[in-house]
């Protein structure tokens, strides 16, 4: 994609269709390149103005845990990257109830706002989506 | 291929963004500007400051669509449009700007 003003004026009336995209993230944040890549995805996604959101399960909630320190294990820390998510109009971020319970972890826990979602109304909104992308 | 300022030499890719962030200063910033005949005013400092403070917050170079909306919420609407920034940096003001902030290039930009 080269430079554009993002399609900011022309989206909608051009393209026309928005669909529901999910992404769904399931790993630890460290250790493979899922998390990573789901971010970068979600950020290029973005310009493309569809209907965006985030599921955080299993290990995957420790993407968002407060506090991460990189250092030691030579990687970028990412996780400010979630708090700009907002700026790109990226604001549905879920996670699941019994992932965070089951790790010890609650909402204050976390580097961003989100809404919980018990394991049951998760499979109702994966349910909903168009397209559901997994990491 | 490196940038010498001041008498000394620092890393960049092959489109010329500084590879380590860290080696990052004002003369450098002037010295890209230079080999692109731009030259930096206050304005272009605004811009490149608010990136370096963007960086600095979220660990990315914003889109341009993100800089143009966050520029208007600090400097003012007069500023956060296209066609300001486009003046200020006709290469682009996410692509240009970063690079003479010494960021990398922003996500989604090839």
């Amino acid at each position: 994609m080269s430079e554009t003003t993002g399609g900011v004026e022309m989206q909608e009336d051009v393209s026309g269709v928005v669909k529901k995209f999910l992404y769904v993230n399931r790993k630890a944040p460290y250790g493979t390149i899922y998390a990573l890549e789901s971010l970068e995805v979600v950020l290029i996604a973005a310009a493309f103005d569809q209907d965006v959101s985030l599921v955080f399960l299993d290990d995957g909630v420790y993407q968002l845990v407060k506090g991460q320190h990189t250092k030691t294990i030579d990687v970028k820390n990412f996780s400010p990257t979630y708090r700009a998510l907002e700026g790109y109009d990226i604001e549905k971020l879920y996670v699941e109830k019994e992932s965070l319970a089951a790790r010890g972890l609650t909402p204050e826990d976390l580097i961003v706002p989100v809404t919980l979602l018990s394991a049951a109304e998760m499979s109702d909104l994966m349910d909903g989506q168009d397209i559901v992308l997994s990491f | 291929m490196p940038i010498v300022v001041n008498g000394q030499s620092y890393e960049t890719d092959e489109e010329g963004y500084l590879t380590n962030r860290t080696d990052w200063n004002e003369d450098l910033a002037k010295e890209m500007a230079k080999v692109d005949n731009c030259n930096l005013t206050e304005n272009h400092w605004e811009v490149i400051n608010f990136l370096r403070e963007y960086y600095e917050e979220y660990q990315i170079a914003p889109a341009v669509r993100v800089l143009t909306k966050a520029i208007g919420k600090k400097l003012g609407p007069d500023k956060g449009n296209s066609k300001y920034l486009y003046e200020l940096f006709p290469y682009g003001p996410a692509k240009q700007a970063c690079k003479y902030a010494g960021l990398p290039k922003p996500t989604g930009c090839v």
